[in-house]
């Protein structure tokens, strides 16, 4: 309660939560308000927004709705961001929770491969792997988490070496309690925060890596991605560019709304910091 | 306060610096309305006026007030801070930064993090020239030299050009002091200046403190909780508690005759020296509890492909016998390697040699899974309160999980650390709180029954009342003796403290650099030390004299708080 308190106390987070429910509002409707295939033909290719009621957002090239585009697409990048996400925080966190906690040439060997992934950048990265395992949904989701571990391993490594010295743990130890009970029952719930918090950093960019990829075609484009979207448009850019200004409004409010949650998080679970 | 003082500012020239009826604001949310409350204070010029409390006293606020260094939110509300007839609280920012450094100096607690690490020793004093002065390079650095060498600093020239962390302790503190006097400052307040330091370091300190004080007239506003160190450096006391001043008045009178009950509940519960006459003969004869025989462990640092390594002997061959029943104390001051020797024991260090045998049992052989098996037999009590409590689980689950991890089911494990905590003077219902909502004394008595809930035979209590106020650490130290007598328990105790080594170790050890100098009885140690090392520590103790003087009553009000 006191959490929920000193979250709601900041108004950039209140409207990154608004925002938040906002696209979820969009996902979970878009069966309801468009039902059937969203790209399947709908009218007039490339009528403009507003011009005709039947799509108050317009079509888009191929005469398919942009607005059912835009509420189907919103669960695309939602379920891309956290599946992606998951990958990346769980995988980051153990191989960073054995790194920091064992040290040694475990750490060594763990931080070396942790390296070799950072250097690549990752967004190349994410092009091999979709370029090599071909590009449907999950693919493309295990591409995005697989390029974005790192940098939990990273954190969490830090937040072990600096917990593990610490005299409850060495009292865990003197317990006689086991390795796997310590890293993950006593000092992982106090690593937890840093963690969190940047597990909305790791979201957005997710859904701008799947968008990414998608304007270069490279998602999947059997699914209304607003990423595709943006990449049909792309030839009408001049004329037509609300084809892709929608979908890239939405990506801007997703993103800023994941964004400012992840902030906020981090202001309430870290509520000394935000005093100064 | 001080207009009620019977003994008045009447005999002694006017006030360098008065607090008049002031009173320090605490943010809204904070355990309470404030910090300091009506508090009347003069330091007379030439004087030691010692400012002596518990933590949570305000005592560290009154200093932090006088430089106008109050924390954000925390306000000085009433009253008035009277300075060379200029009241601090009515000065401009800038008039105040001609004010501190100057006039009032300053020299904290911790000298390394006082220090800024990125600069010389010598360049950090130098600044206080640069800011307050126009004196060119070649005499500030004459002046530097001129400083270090006053404080006694070995080598002047030398530590002038060292960075923080090439100085021990005691030389930080000195550069910190000399920076302090570097202006000649009229006062010099002094916050815990020695709690960080070794007891002979602490020593040299002090008598340094006094010398300059005498030399350079300068007053001494000096705020500590240990009242060994006030009978040795002050001519004035005051003593606070909860943000009020309950007592002020000379040192001599404070200390022998202590008019409110808060000072002489304090006062009695500063150990005493002596060891208490009435122990119990040592149970000899016996097999002992545990034996270490010549364990070593060697830290090396630095250095490619052992070229400028440097190694460090944390223990050197170090034996010792527990026997059954008794108290072992470890005393040593930092760096000794006592507390290496406690986790050596308990294995949280690995032994590099030596033997460390339980019965028929050595521990220092076992791989890790067989001392996850042995660790039943002896439990350890750690020095930080705060540190070794895991803020993220229920006290129950704390005291409850060493049983679960040895196959014992949840329910009883928890019945168990339910009876535990009423034995260890907790409400029960103290099972399902979080750690932060118990106090220092209350977190230790957790811990402590965090380590009774194996039914260790053996107990090792590493500087476990350290961290307490003097008045808690007199109960934790009665908890500790009678769960010891009730429990048949054997105890090693790792401690600084010589006094609290003297009122509760049947045997002590005597550590310096990884070796034992020396090994006995309690009372033959301490009434007829053999090594020099021992009679140095013993000589250093603040307050020995005080003690010495005073010690039956002590005892007999240490009976009434254990």
């Amino acid at each position: 309660m006191r959490f929920l308190r000193l979250y709601l106390r900041n108004p950039a987070a209140l409207i990154g939560l608004v925002l938040l429910f906002l696209v979820l509002f969009l996902a979970g409707s878009a069966d309801l308000l468009f039902p059937g295939d969203p790209l399947s033909l709908a009218g007039r290719p490339l009528s403009w927004p507003l011009s005709n009621p039947r799509f108050p957002l317009g079509t888009d090239s191929s005469g398919r709705d942009i607005a059912a585009q835009i509420f189907h697409g919103a669960r695309i990048s939602l379920l891309i961001g956290v599946a992606a996400t998951l990958i990346a925080i769980l995988v980051g966190t153990v191989i960073g929770a054995v790194a920091g906690f064992y040290g040694g040439w475990t750490d060594d060997l763990l931080m070396r491969i942790t390296e070799a992934f950072q250097t690549v950048p990752s967004f190349l990265l994410l092009l091999v792997l979709v370029a090599v395992f071909g590009s449907n949904l999950l693919t493309v989701t295990l591409a995005i988490g697989v390029v974005s571990w790192p940098a939990p391993a990273r954190l969490t490594r830090a937040e072990f070496l600096s917990l593990r010295n610490r005299e409850f743990v060495q009292a865990c130890r003197t317990l006689g309690l086991r390795d796997s009970a310590i890293i993950f029952r006593e000092i992982l719930p106090n690593a937890m925060p840093p963690l969190i918090v940047y597990a909305s950093v790791v979201m957005a960019t997710a859904i701008l890596m799947e968008s990414a990829l998608a304007f270069l075609s490279l998602s999947d484009p059997n699914v209304a991605s607003w990423g595709n979207l943006i990449g049909q448009g792309r030839g009408v850019l001049r004329t037509q560019w609300y084809v892709s200004a929608i979908p890239g409004a939405a990506i801007l409010l997703t993103v800023l709304a994941v964004s400012l949650v992840g902030q906020g998080l981090n202001d309430a679970l870290n509520p000394r910091l935000k005093s100064r | 306060m001080s207009r009620l003082d019977p003994s008045p500012a009447a005999d002694l020239p006017a006030p360098i610096l008065r607090l008049d009826g002031l009173s320090v604001r605490l943010p809204r949310n904070a355990e309470r309305e404030h910090a300091i409350l009506d508090v009347s204070l003069a330091l007379a010029p030439n004087e030691i006026l010692c400012v002596v409390g518990e933590s949570g006293s305000g005592k560290s606020m009154t200093s932090s007030a006088i430089m106008r260094l109050l924390p954000p939110g925390v306000v000085a509300d009433h009253g008035s801070i009277v300075f060379d007839g200029r009241d601090l609280l009515k000065l401009s920012e800038a008039q105040m930064r001609e004010v501190r450094g100057a006039q009032i100096a300053m020299v904290f607690q911790e000298p390394m993090t006082a220090l800024n690490p990125l600069h010389t020793v010598g360049q950090q004093i130098g600044e206080m020239f640069r800011i307050h002065t126009a004196f060119g390079v070649d005499v500030i650095e004459q002046r530097v030299h001129a400083l270090l060498d006053e404080v006694r600093m070995p080598d002047p020239q030398a530590a002038a050009g060292a960075y923080p962390h090439e100085l021990s302790g005691g030389q930080r503190q000195r550069a910190m002091i000399a920076m302090a006097l570097a202006l000649e400052p009229r006062v010099l307040i002094a916050d815990e200046p020695t709690t960080a330091l070794d007891v002979t370091t602490q020593a040299q300190i002090l008598r340094l403190i006094r010398d300059l004080q005498k030399r350079k007239s300068t007053s001494v506003l000096f705020i500590t909780h240990d009242f060994g160190v006030v009978a040795e450096i002050a001519d004035r006391v005051a003593v606070m508690q909860q943000g009020r001043l309950v007592e002020q008045g000379p040192a001599s009178q404070v200390l022998n005759a202590p008019r409110h009950a808060y000072t002489r509940q304090l006062i009695g519960a500063v150990p005493s020296l002596t060891p208490p006459a009435s122990r119990p003969a040592v149970p000899g004869g016996a097999v002992p509890a545990l034996v270490v025989e010549e364990v070593s462990k060697t830290y090396r640092t630095g250095g490619f492909l052992a070229r400028g390594a440097r190694v460090t002997k944390a223990l050197d061959h170090v034996s010792l016998e527990l026997p059954k029943g008794a108290t072992l104390g470890v005393v040593g001051e930092s760096g000794s390697g006592k507390s290496t020797l406690a986790r050596c024991i308990v294995r949280l260090i690995d032994p590099d040699g030596g033997r460390i045998m339980i019965d028929n049992l050595d521990l220092a052989a076992m791989s890790h899974r067989q001392v996850r098996a042995a660790t039943q037999r002896v439990q350890m009590v750690f020095q930080d309160p705060y540190a070794s409590l895991n803020p993220r689980r229920r006290v129950g689950e704390l005291v409850a999980q060493g049983p679960m991890a040895h196959g014992v089911s949840r329910r009883e494990a928890m019945a168990k650390a339910l009876s535990l905590l009423s034995l260890v003077g907790l409400d029960p219902a103290a099972i399902d709180r979080f750690p932060h909502e118990f106090s220092g004394g209350q977190r230790q008595r957790i811990g402590l029954a965090r380590a009774l809930a194996l039914d260790p035979e053996i107990l090792i209590a590493d500087e476990p009342v350290s961290a307490l106020d003097v008045s808690v650490q007199a109960q934790v130290l009665g908890l500790l003796e009678d769960l010891k007598q009730r429990l048949g328990l054997s105890m090693l105790f790792v401690t600084h403290d010589l006094r609290v080594a003297a009122q509760i170790c049947d045997v002590v050890v005597v550590m310096k650099a990884g070796k034992i100098v020396e090994a006995g009885p309690t009372a033959q140690v301490f009434t007829n030390p053999q090594a020099e090392y021992t009679r140095a520590l013993l000589e250093a103790i603040p307050g020995r004299e005080w003690s010495a003087h005073a010690a039956p009553e002590q005892n007999h009000h240490k009976g009434e708080l254990t």
